[in-house]
């Protein structure tokens, strides 16, 4: 009845015996053990569940785990440096106020690692297009999108934003 | 207070770098040894009896640990779900709830067994195989036929469907023969689903030898689910722990306790296992409390000078199946149907009405934008009337003076509604769009501008004021500041943070009255077993106003209390000593200085003054003298698609006043937020039942319409600042204020648009479909129409 996966999630080999009915993101939840992989709906439409898989955003919800065998998934809990530095992503959505409740955050910015991997210099309306799959109850979308602009700038290395806005941050 | 450096200032959130690596901690990432999946059979009628439950196939299913129904859950739980009596006092009927249906349901996705199992997919799979046999009723649906002599009852037994009736100001005949001009409007509030991103969850974990249990769940309210559920189950407060951990957004609808709080940790206590149950989508969209909900019939009379005369407001509530705990808050909005202006007379009736739906209860703004929605549309019906710029009747009407006392003895504290009027339209640049809309009207372009002069009553509130109407306790806040021996602080308070960013605003505040580095504070909240013994929690714009006033008055205490050992330290007398930024000294020698650490470590030693205790900690509980009051005018810009009936929204600008800020930051987000929900209730919002069989056609993302981050424009803002006089903090409520502004702002702006085709009134969701089909009878009845569509 269970089925062998292995897996490479966030760059480590993972192998586990699971039912062929287990969702991806079950998997990623209660198997793996990575929580920060959140579910919002039944039916793939809130993108809270939002990973990449073999560097392409996939909402977990739709797969199963059994599809990922001999894949490669980076989850929120992959994204920051070794050494504990934000991604560029993780950064510009604090630096930004781009997240209230955080719940949607994962997914989010899961799915926009994989729009700048598509298109790093994104417009105001490519970034709102390419974010269509995934809900946002709090933020109105403002300051996600503004996040998603102040990370290209930064992954592209315009120095002057993320200056400007490091800043500003922590004044503390 | 010593020399603000941190209030106002822009500080980054500091739960953010766990949020944003997949570190927040919500309800479903916990667990226990042994924990058992808790799933809900729910009803699929909207009415029925339940003639009986067969659980046999279910219970030697794989994985069940056990399935219980109302017979079980008698043996561990009493009383009935509570209700409050918010704005009405008397009810006509409050039909009783238990968490678990016995012999009739009266709405689709009420409970009516549960199963336990090792796993979630065991216990979903088993749900299937439980078998309930129903005797389907009569439906009662419709808001204006459950009032109907001949209606059919949504509890079997009951007299009628009526739950309350209640006029708090009754016309005025003479004064509304005063009006020159007239109008009349019906207007429909639709049910949303407030639909946080994070369903409804709750896990308990039950210890026999100790009698103890402890809750995780997603709640706006800890101590209050507490105090209900301890009193079901028979565990006092001090055996009984809820912890509200991240939780992934509230809106109003994790206030009130549901039938799963109950269950989950009766389940626990039953089986003797920790239980988990998520909410699923499906089920938050038909079990979660709905927002709104309302028709209101207005009436509204003006001279012809444009002086308002008298506004009328008829609420009629569909309460649902039980009265939600907070149901007759939602009534409020007719003490505010006067908004901001004056008017020589309001009269206003509320009446709540039972249907066999899930039950109502608050949602972002509760009553509140209902009632901004219905005196913002009679204003510019009548300026219609009138011929008079929308911004001029505004303007002609304000309040002006403060203190104000509004018909039903309501004190708005401060008020400068003309000058977010000014800056909004400064920023919208109004004579020129009013211009380019004259342009475009006569090329057949319909653009739109919308006038929304909010106001709200927020921070609950006053103990005399509110301790009646939760039916005791008042709704006050506490916190508890500690101060460790080597100059850390831990702050405690009984409010709940879920996205609005406590864990930084209020060490701000902390910061700022105990002079200390911002860094050296903690915040805590959402354990009740940590703090003061009770938290009132966080809903109605309230934490700001009445916790961080709260945070404020005990961090006072402790510089009290520091002072005087300070003055004892100089040798001095306490009313020489001086505190500034964190530093003591003897007023005229600012030389010789002790840090507010020194003192703190003094404070644990020998030698203390005369009858002081050791330590430096403190509670406080903080009783604000009146409500809070912010406002604001917002402008939207829309142009429609006469041809499709699609709203094009181009431009929404909002300027809001919510006193002295803290962190302008938080209060901006908080400000898209809101906004765009109460855009989203304008344009695409609806919880749409099938009137005949009572069924939910919208229990899915795929039918209920939430919008992307493609449906919006980029919000514009600015801000005035009138600080309050209620508190000395001097600052007012923000959560809120975006959704009681923008749902009117984006209707009048598409009733704007639509004037030239004789199209008076527009209700929610202003849905293509629905304007198409009102633009294609306006076109084909109206001469007007037509030529404005050549
Ligand atoms: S949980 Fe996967 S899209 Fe909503
Ligand atoms: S931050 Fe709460 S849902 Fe997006």
């Amino acid at each position: 009845m269970k089925h062998k996966v292995a897996t490479t999630v966030n760059g480590q080999r993972r192998e586990h015996e699971v039912e062929p009915r287990l969702l991806l993101v079950h998997y990623l939840r209660d198997v793996v053990g990575l929580t920060g992989t959140h579910i919002g709906c039944d039916t793939s439409q809130c993108g809270a569940c939002t990973v990449t898989v073999d560097g392409k955003a996939v909402k977990s919800c739709t797969m199963f785990a059994v599809q990922a065998e001999g894949k490669s998934i980076t989850t929120i809990e992959g994204m920051a440096a070794k050494d504990g530095t934000l991604h560029p992503l993780q950064q510009a959505f604090w630096d930004e106020h781009g997240l209230q409740c955080g719940f949607c955050t994962p997914g989010f910015i899961m799915a926009a690692s994989y729009l700048l991997s598509q298109n790093p210099n994104p417009t105001e309306d490519e970034i709102r297009q390419g974010l269509e799959g995934n809900l946002c109850r709090c933020t109105g979308y403002v300051n996600i999108v503004k996040s998603v602009q102040s990370a290209a700038k930064a992954m592209n290395g315009s120095k002057a934003n993320a200056g400007e806005h490091s800043a500003a941050a922590r004044r503390s | 207070m010593a020399v603000t450096t941190m209030i106002g200032a822009k500080i980054h959130r500091r739960e953010d770098p766990r949020l944003v690596s997949g570190e927040g901690r919500y309800v479903d990432d916990f667990t226990r040894p042994g924990c058992v999946a808790l799933a809900v059979v729910r009803s699929p009628h909207a009415h029925a009896l339940v003639k009986s439950i067969d659980i046999t196939q279910a219970a030697k299913a794989p994985g069940v640990v056990a399935v219980y129904t109302h017979k079980d859950f008698v043996k561990v739980l009493s009383g009935t779900m509570p209700v409050t009596p918010s704005f009405v006092a008397e009810k006509k009927q409050s039909p009783p709830r238990f968490p678990i249906a016995d012999k009739e349901v009266v709405y689709q996705g009420e409970p009516v067994a549960v199963v336990l199992a090792e796993t979630k997919y065991q216990a979903s799979d088993a749900s299937n195989l439980i078998e309930v046999e129903y005797e389907t009723l009569p439906a009662v649906m419709d808001l204006d036929k459950a009032l109907e002599a001949k209606s059919p009852t949504v509890h079997s037994g009951a007299p009628d469907n009526l739950g309350w009736d209640l006029t708090y100001i009754p016309d005025d005949p003479a004064v509304m023969k005063e009006a020159d001009v007239v109008i009349k409007v019906r207007i429909l509030q639709q049910r949303i689903a407030p639909t946080s991103m994070e369903t409804r969850g709750v896990l308990a974990e039950y210890s026999k030898p100790d009698g103890t249990l402890t809750v995780w769940m997603s709640s706006q309210s800890p101590h209050f689910v507490r105090l209900f559920l301890g009193g079901a189950m028979g565990i006092p407060e001090n055996r009984l722990r809820v912890i509200s951990p991240d939780v992934g957004g509230g809106f109003g609808a994790k206030i009130s306790p549901y039938s799963e709080d109950w269950l989950v940790p009766a389940a626990a206590k039953l089986s003797g296992r920790p239980v988990k149950w998520i909410e699923s989508r499906t089920e938050s969209l038909q079990t979660t409390t709905h927002g709104r909900g309302q028709v209101f019939e207005v009436e509204a009379g003006a001279k012809k000078d444009g002086t308002l005369v008298f506004i009328k407001a008829t609420q009629y509530l569909d309460a649902g199946a039980y009265m939600g705990t907070f149901a007759a808050f939602q009534a409020c909005a007719c003490l505010l149907a006067g908004g901001a202006y004056n008017w020589k007379h309001v009269a206003a009736r509320t009446v709540g009405v039972l249907t066999n739906k899930v039950p109502t209860d608050p949602y972002r703004g509760a009553g509140r934008p209902e009632a901004t929605h219905l005196c913002e549309r009679a204003i510019d019906l009548l300026a219609g009337a009138l011929k008079m710029d929308p911004a001029e009747i505004r303007r002609k009407n304000f309040i002006t003076t403060f203190p104000h006392t509004n018909h039903f003895g309501l004190v708005f504290d401060s008020g400068a509604y003309e000058k977010a009027l000014d800056m909004a339209m400064k920023i919208a640049g109004y004579e020129k769009l009013r211009k380019e809309q004259e342009e475009g009207r006569k090329k057949g372009k319909y653009l739109g501008i919308g006038l929304s002069s909010w106001i709200e009553i927020c921070g609950f509130g006053p103990s005399a004021a509110t301790a009646p109407a939760t039916g005791g306790i008042a709704l006050v806040e506490s916190a508890q500041v500690r101060v460790f021996p080597t100059g850390s602080v831990a702050v405690y308070v009984g409010t709940h943070s879920h996205g609005q960013g406590h864990d930084t605003t209020f060490p701000q505040i902390v910061a700022d009255t105990l002079g200390v580095p911002y860094d050296s504070i903690e915040l805590r909240h959402g354990d009740t077993a940590e703090g003061p013994a009770f938290g009132y929690g966080t809903y109605g714009s309230r934490s700001l106003a009445v916790g961080g006033m709260a945070v404020h008055k005990a961090s006072k205490k402790i510089v009290d209390k520091a002072r005087k050992l300070a003055a004892h330290m100089f040798e001095a007398a306490e009313e020489d000593i001086a505190f500034d930024q964190g530093q003591f000294y003897v007023k005229g020698s600012p030389d010789k200085r002790k840090a507010f650490g020194e003192v703190a470590f003094a404070s644990y030693g020998a030698g203390l003054p005369e009858g002081m205790e050791q330590g430096l900690e403190a509670v406080a509980y903080y009783d604000p003298s009146n409500f809070v009051w912010p406002f604001g005018t917002h402008i939207a810009v829309v142009e429609v698609d006469p041809e499709t009936g699609h709203v094009d929204l181009k431009r929404y600008i909002a300027v809001d006043d919510c006193g002295n800020i803290i962190n302008p930051m938080i209060v901006d987000g908080q400000i898209h937020g809101g906004v765009a929900q109460g855009i989203s209730q304008a344009l695409y919002e609806e919880v749409v039942y099938d009137n005949e069989s009572g069924q939910m056609r919208t229990g899915t993302f795929t039918d209920y319409l939430l919008p992307s981050a493609n449906e919006f424009p980029i919000f514009e803002l600015g801000r005035t600042i009138t600080p309050s006089p209620t508190n000395e903090l001097g600052v007012k409520g923000i959560g809120e204020a975006g959704t009681i502004a923008s749902s009117i702002a984006v209707i009048n702006a598409i009733c704007d648009a639509l004037a030239p085709l004789g199209i008076k009134h527009v209700d929610m969701p202003a849905s293509p479909d629905r304007l198409w089909k009102q633009i294609q009878e306006a076109s084909g009845g109206s001469s007007n129409g037509k030529e404005a569509r050549k």
